[in-house]
Protein backbone atom coordinates (compact mmCIF):
# COMPACT_ATOMS: atom_id res chain seq x y z
CA UNK A 1 0.00 0.00 0.00
CA UNK A 2 1.37 3.90 -1.19
CA UNK A 3 1.25 6.66 0.13
CA UNK A 4 -1.35 7.54 -2.37
CA UNK A 5 -3.26 4.66 -2.21
CA UNK A 6 -3.64 5.68 1.79
CA UNK A 7 -4.51 8.87 1.20
CA UNK A 8 -7.40 7.75 -1.73
CA UNK A 9 -8.88 5.39 0.70
CA UNK A 10 -8.86 8.51 3.85
CA UNK A 11 -10.25 11.20 1.17
CA UNK A 12 -12.73 9.50 -1.26
CA UNK A 13 -14.81 6.99 0.52
CA UNK A 14 -17.21 9.53 0.03
CA UNK A 15 -17.65 12.48 -1.83
CA UNK A 16 -16.45 10.61 -5.49
CA UNK A 17 -16.13 13.63 -7.92
CA UNK A 18 -18.99 13.77 -10.44
CA UNK A 19 -17.08 15.32 -13.49
CA UNK A 20 -16.04 14.61 -16.93
CA UNK A 21 -12.55 13.54 -15.46
CA UNK A 22 -13.05 13.07 -11.65
CA UNK A 23 -9.49 11.07 -11.13
CA UNK A 24 -8.08 14.16 -12.50
CA UNK A 25 -10.14 15.99 -10.04
CA UNK A 26 -8.94 13.74 -7.27
CA UNK A 27 -5.10 13.81 -8.34
CA UNK A 28 -5.08 17.81 -8.71
CA UNK A 29 -6.30 17.35 -4.86
CA UNK A 30 -3.74 14.56 -3.57
CA UNK A 31 -0.61 16.30 -5.84
CA UNK A 32 -0.51 13.42 -7.83
CA UNK A 33 -1.63 12.85 -11.67
CA UNK A 34 -4.61 11.42 -13.11
CA UNK A 35 -2.52 8.29 -14.38
CA UNK A 36 -1.43 7.56 -11.28
CA UNK A 37 -4.23 7.56 -9.82
CA UNK A 38 -5.96 5.73 -12.29
CA UNK A 39 -3.28 2.98 -11.52
CA UNK A 40 -3.24 3.01 -8.32
CA UNK A 41 -6.99 2.24 -8.07
CA UNK A 42 -6.36 -0.50 -10.36
CA UNK A 43 -3.81 -1.76 -8.02
CA UNK A 44 -6.23 -1.93 -5.12
CA UNK A 45 -8.91 -3.43 -7.00
CA UNK A 46 -6.78 -6.14 -7.90
CA UNK A 47 -4.92 -7.09 -4.38
CA UNK A 48 -8.59 -7.49 -3.13
CA UNK A 49 -8.37 -4.13 -1.16
CA UNK A 50 -10.88 -2.18 -2.45
CA UNK A 51 -14.53 -3.71 -3.48
CA UNK A 52 -15.26 -1.29 -6.41
CA UNK A 53 -15.10 2.37 -6.76
CA UNK A 54 -18.71 3.55 -7.06
CA UNK A 55 -22.13 3.55 -5.28
CA UNK A 56 -23.67 2.10 -1.62
CA UNK A 57 -27.49 2.36 -2.27
CA UNK A 58 -29.69 2.53 0.15
CA UNK A 59 -31.50 -1.22 0.35
CA UNK A 60 -34.53 0.01 1.48
CA UNK A 61 -34.74 2.39 -1.77
CA UNK A 62 -32.78 0.50 -4.13
CA UNK A 63 -34.68 -2.73 -3.99
CA UNK A 64 -35.58 -5.44 -1.16
CA UNK A 65 -32.98 -7.36 0.50
CA UNK A 66 -32.51 -8.72 4.02
CA UNK A 67 -29.92 -10.83 6.22
CA UNK A 68 -30.43 -14.18 6.11
CA UNK A 69 -28.52 -17.26 8.45
CA UNK A 70 -28.72 -20.94 8.41
CA UNK A 71 -27.52 -23.70 10.76
CA UNK A 72 -25.52 -25.82 8.96
CA UNK A 73 -23.19 -28.99 10.21
CA UNK A 74 -19.62 -27.91 9.58
CA UNK A 75 -18.86 -30.26 7.53
CA UNK A 76 -21.27 -29.31 4.87
CA UNK A 77 -20.69 -25.83 5.42
CA UNK A 78 -18.23 -25.15 1.96
CA UNK A 79 -20.53 -26.94 0.20
CA UNK A 80 -24.08 -24.80 1.39
CA UNK A 81 -22.23 -21.55 1.23
CA UNK A 82 -21.27 -22.76 -2.55
CA UNK A 83 -24.61 -23.25 -3.39
CA UNK A 84 -25.96 -20.13 -1.64
CA UNK A 85 -23.49 -17.82 -3.64
CA UNK A 86 -24.78 -19.37 -6.70
CA UNK A 87 -27.91 -16.99 -6.68
CA UNK A 88 -26.83 -13.70 -7.98
CA UNK A 89 -28.66 -11.25 -5.22
CA UNK A 90 -26.49 -13.16 -2.27
CA UNK A 91 -23.49 -10.68 -2.10
CA UNK A 92 -22.00 -10.77 1.08
CA UNK A 93 -21.26 -14.41 2.76
CA UNK A 94 -19.83 -15.40 5.72
CA UNK A 95 -19.11 -18.22 8.23
CA UNK A 96 -20.06 -17.31 11.86
CA UNK A 97 -18.96 -18.73 15.24
CA UNK A 98 -22.51 -19.84 16.20
CA UNK A 99 -24.99 -22.46 15.86
CA UNK A 100 -26.74 -19.84 13.07
CA UNK A 101 -22.74 -20.30 11.01
CA UNK A 102 -23.82 -19.10 7.71
CA UNK A 103 -25.02 -15.48 7.37
CA UNK A 104 -25.40 -13.78 3.69
CA UNK A 105 -26.87 -10.64 2.47
CA UNK A 106 -29.87 -11.21 -0.04
CA UNK A 107 -31.19 -8.43 -2.53
CA UNK A 108 -33.76 -8.63 -5.17
CA UNK A 109 -35.47 -6.10 -7.52
CA UNK A 110 -38.46 -6.08 -4.68
CA UNK A 111 -40.13 -7.83 -2.01
CA UNK A 112 -41.69 -10.46 -4.10
CA UNK A 113 -38.96 -11.77 -5.71
CA UNK A 114 -36.80 -11.57 -2.44
CA UNK A 115 -39.58 -13.90 -1.08
CA UNK A 116 -38.79 -16.20 -4.10
CA UNK A 117 -34.89 -16.04 -3.79
CA UNK A 118 -35.25 -17.11 -0.11
CA UNK A 119 -37.38 -20.12 -0.88
CA UNK A 120 -34.94 -21.37 -3.82
CA UNK A 121 -32.16 -20.71 -1.76
CA UNK A 122 -33.73 -22.47 1.12
CA UNK A 123 -34.36 -25.42 -1.12
CA UNK A 124 -30.79 -25.77 -3.08
CA UNK A 125 -28.75 -24.69 0.24
CA UNK A 126 -30.69 -27.39 2.03
CA UNK A 127 -31.27 -25.72 5.06
CA UNK A 128 -33.80 -23.37 6.80
CA UNK A 129 -33.36 -20.04 6.11
CA UNK A 130 -33.74 -17.65 8.92
CA UNK A 131 -34.57 -14.02 7.38
CA UNK A 132 -33.89 -10.60 9.43
CA UNK A 133 -34.71 -7.93 7.04
CA UNK A 134 -33.96 -4.52 8.66
CA UNK A 135 -36.16 -2.52 10.61
CA UNK A 136 -34.53 0.66 11.26
CA UNK A 137 -30.55 1.68 10.76
CA UNK A 138 -28.86 3.74 13.00
CA UNK A 139 -26.11 4.35 11.15
CA UNK A 140 -24.88 6.90 8.50
CA UNK A 141 -22.77 5.72 6.60
CA UNK A 142 -19.78 7.41 6.10
CA UNK A 143 -16.80 4.80 4.84
CA UNK A 144 -14.33 3.40 7.14
CA UNK A 145 -11.57 4.74 9.30
CA UNK A 146 -8.74 2.97 8.40
CA UNK A 147 -5.59 3.72 11.22
CA UNK A 148 -2.55 2.94 9.15
CA UNK A 149 0.28 1.22 10.43
CA UNK B 1 -34.41 9.20 -18.33
CA UNK B 2 -37.16 6.59 -18.29
CA UNK B 3 -37.51 3.76 -16.11
CA UNK B 4 -35.61 1.12 -18.63
CA UNK B 5 -32.33 3.55 -18.66
CA UNK B 6 -32.20 4.16 -15.05
CA UNK B 7 -32.32 0.40 -14.29
CA UNK B 8 -29.85 -0.76 -17.04
CA UNK B 9 -27.33 2.95 -15.85
CA UNK B 10 -28.08 1.52 -12.22
CA UNK B 11 -26.92 -2.30 -13.31
CA UNK B 12 -23.65 -0.89 -15.21
CA UNK B 13 -22.46 0.86 -11.65
CA UNK B 14 -23.87 -1.62 -8.69
CA UNK B 15 -20.45 -3.08 -9.49
CA UNK B 16 -18.51 -0.02 -9.68
CA UNK B 17 -17.06 2.71 -12.06
CA UNK B 18 -14.98 2.06 -14.74
CA UNK B 19 -11.24 2.62 -14.47
CA UNK B 20 -10.71 5.45 -17.35
CA UNK B 21 -9.94 9.07 -17.78
CA UNK B 22 -13.87 9.90 -18.44
CA UNK B 23 -15.61 6.73 -16.72
CA UNK B 24 -18.87 8.76 -16.74
CA UNK B 25 -18.31 9.51 -20.93
CA UNK B 26 -17.37 5.34 -21.00
CA UNK B 27 -20.78 4.55 -19.20
CA UNK B 28 -22.81 6.77 -21.27
CA UNK B 29 -21.36 5.04 -24.68
CA UNK B 30 -22.22 1.80 -23.18
CA UNK B 31 -25.61 2.98 -22.67
CA UNK B 32 -26.53 5.24 -25.28
CA UNK B 33 -26.46 8.11 -23.23
CA UNK B 34 -24.61 11.61 -22.88
CA UNK B 35 -22.42 12.26 -20.07
CA UNK B 36 -24.14 14.79 -19.07
CA UNK B 37 -27.21 12.61 -18.47
CA UNK B 38 -25.10 9.95 -16.57
CA UNK B 39 -23.59 12.85 -14.13
CA UNK B 40 -26.98 14.27 -13.94
CA UNK B 41 -28.27 10.87 -12.95
CA UNK B 42 -25.73 9.63 -10.65
CA UNK B 43 -26.29 13.31 -8.55
CA UNK B 44 -30.16 12.93 -8.58
CA UNK B 45 -29.95 9.49 -6.70
CA UNK B 46 -27.11 10.61 -4.48
CA UNK B 47 -29.35 13.83 -3.24
CA UNK B 48 -32.77 11.95 -2.85
CA UNK B 49 -30.63 8.92 -0.99
CA UNK B 50 -30.73 6.32 -3.63
CA UNK B 51 -26.98 6.22 -3.22
CA UNK B 52 -25.96 6.65 0.46
CA UNK B 53 -22.22 6.67 -0.41
CA UNK B 54 -20.82 7.40 -3.24
CA UNK B 55 -16.96 6.35 -3.54
CA UNK B 56 -14.40 3.80 -2.71
CA UNK B 57 -15.93 0.65 -0.94
CA UNK B 58 -12.70 -1.24 0.90
CA UNK B 59 -12.94 -4.62 1.92
CA UNK B 60 -11.54 -4.58 5.63
CA UNK B 61 -10.26 -7.68 5.44
CA UNK B 62 -7.58 -7.12 3.03
CA UNK B 63 -6.77 -3.93 4.69
CA UNK B 64 -5.36 -5.93 7.53
CA UNK B 65 -8.71 -6.04 9.78
CA UNK B 66 -9.04 -9.82 9.86
CA UNK B 67 -11.43 -9.90 12.54
CA UNK B 68 -15.24 -8.88 12.04
CA UNK B 69 -17.52 -9.61 15.03
CA UNK B 70 -21.52 -9.26 14.14
CA UNK B 71 -22.51 -8.63 17.77
CA UNK B 72 -26.46 -8.56 18.71
CA UNK B 73 -27.98 -7.70 21.53
CA UNK B 74 -31.42 -8.31 22.86
CA UNK B 75 -32.76 -4.93 23.99
CA UNK B 76 -36.21 -4.35 25.09
CA UNK B 77 -38.22 -2.98 22.99
CA UNK B 78 -38.94 0.55 24.31
CA UNK B 79 -35.40 0.79 24.58
CA UNK B 80 -33.93 -0.30 21.02
CA UNK B 81 -33.89 3.09 19.34
CA UNK B 82 -32.29 4.63 22.30
CA UNK B 83 -29.23 1.95 22.74
CA UNK B 84 -29.07 1.91 18.77
CA UNK B 85 -28.35 5.52 18.80
CA UNK B 86 -25.57 4.99 21.50
CA UNK B 87 -24.11 2.03 19.08
CA UNK B 88 -24.11 4.08 15.93
CA UNK B 89 -21.96 6.92 17.78
CA UNK B 90 -18.85 4.88 18.96
CA UNK B 91 -15.70 4.71 16.74
CA UNK B 92 -15.73 1.32 16.50
CA UNK B 93 -19.01 -0.10 15.28
CA UNK B 94 -19.18 0.08 11.55
CA UNK B 95 -22.85 -0.91 11.39
CA UNK B 96 -26.06 -1.02 13.43
CA UNK B 97 -29.32 -1.84 12.34
CA UNK B 98 -32.58 -2.88 14.13
CA UNK B 99 -34.14 -6.50 12.95
CA UNK B 100 -36.95 -8.21 14.04
CA UNK B 101 -36.16 -11.47 16.62
CA UNK B 102 -37.19 -14.73 15.46
CA UNK B 103 -38.30 -16.72 18.41
CA UNK B 104 -38.10 -18.87 19.92
CA UNK B 105 -34.48 -19.58 18.34
CA UNK B 106 -33.43 -15.66 17.83
CA UNK B 107 -33.95 -13.11 20.57
CA UNK B 108 -31.37 -10.67 19.33
CA UNK B 109 -33.03 -7.31 17.96
CA UNK B 110 -30.45 -5.15 17.52
CA UNK B 111 -26.88 -5.42 15.09
CA UNK B 112 -23.54 -3.83 15.17
CA UNK B 113 -20.46 -4.64 13.48
CA UNK B 114 -16.93 -4.48 14.73
CA UNK B 115 -14.03 -4.66 12.81
CA UNK B 116 -10.42 -4.66 14.25
CA UNK B 117 -7.06 -6.09 13.52
CA UNK B 118 -7.53 -9.46 15.12
CA UNK B 119 -10.01 -11.03 17.68
CA UNK B 120 -8.42 -9.28 21.24
CA UNK B 121 -8.62 -5.62 19.89
CA UNK B 122 -12.30 -6.61 18.79
CA UNK B 123 -13.20 -7.76 22.51
CA UNK B 124 -11.46 -4.92 24.28
CA UNK B 125 -13.40 -2.57 22.12
CA UNK B 126 -16.18 -3.68 23.03
CA UNK B 127 -15.87 -4.11 26.63
CA UNK B 128 -15.18 -0.37 26.20
CA UNK B 129 -18.32 -0.10 24.56
CA UNK B 130 -20.37 -1.84 27.23
CA UNK B 131 -18.56 -0.04 29.88
CA UNK B 132 -19.11 3.47 28.56
CA UNK B 133 -22.64 3.18 27.86
CA UNK B 134 -23.70 1.04 30.78
CA UNK B 135 -24.67 -2.13 28.61
CA UNK B 136 -24.14 -5.18 30.59
CA UNK B 137 -27.63 -5.56 31.67
CA UNK B 138 -28.35 -6.95 28.41
CA UNK B 139 -27.74 -10.17 26.93
CA UNK B 140 -25.73 -10.23 23.78
CA UNK B 141 -23.79 -12.52 21.87
CA UNK B 142 -20.52 -11.85 19.13
CA UNK B 143 -20.18 -13.95 16.21
CA UNK B 144 -16.74 -13.51 14.20
CA UNK B 145 -16.56 -14.59 11.00
CA UNK B 146 -14.15 -17.08 10.34
CA UNK B 147 -14.41 -17.45 6.30
CA UNK B 148 -15.26 -15.15 3.46
CA UNK B 149 -17.53 -16.97 0.86
CA UNK B 150 -18.53 -14.50 -0.94
CA UNK B 151 -17.87 -10.28 -0.93
CA UNK B 152 -19.34 -7.69 -3.67
CA UNK B 153 -22.21 -4.80 -4.24
CA UNK B 154 -25.58 -5.54 -3.65
CA UNK B 155 -27.25 -6.73 -6.84
CA UNK B 156 -30.94 -5.11 -6.93
CA UNK B 157 -30.65 -4.90 -10.61
CA UNK B 158 -30.85 -8.45 -12.16
CA UNK B 159 -30.59 -10.07 -15.18
CA UNK B 160 -32.58 -13.21 -14.12
CA UNK B 161 -35.48 -11.30 -13.30
CA UNK B 162 -38.62 -10.62 -14.17
CA UNK B 163 -37.39 -7.10 -15.68
CA UNK B 164 -36.54 -9.39 -18.53
CA UNK B 165 -39.66 -10.91 -18.78
CA UNK B 166 -41.05 -7.67 -19.54
CA UNK B 167 -38.62 -7.11 -22.26
CA UNK B 168 -35.84 -5.11 -20.54
CA UNK B 169 -32.35 -5.91 -22.10
CA UNK B 170 -30.06 -5.10 -18.96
Amino acid sequence: MNLLQQQLIDAYQKGLPVCSRPYLEMANRLGSTESEVIGALDELKTSGALSRVGPVFNHKKAGASTLAAMAVPEDELAAVAERVNAFEGVNHNYAREHKFNLWFVVTAPDQDQLQTALKEIELNGGYKVMSLPMVKSHFIDLGFKVKWQ
Amino acid sequence: MDEITQLRLRKAIQNGLPLTQQPYLTLARELGLTEAQVMQTINDWQDDGLIKRFGLVVKHHNLGYKANAMVVWDIPNDKVDEVGELLSLCDAVTLCYQRPRQLPQWNYNLFSMIHGQNRDTVLQQLADIVQENGLSAFNRDVLFSYKLFKQCGGQYVQASTEQISKGLSL
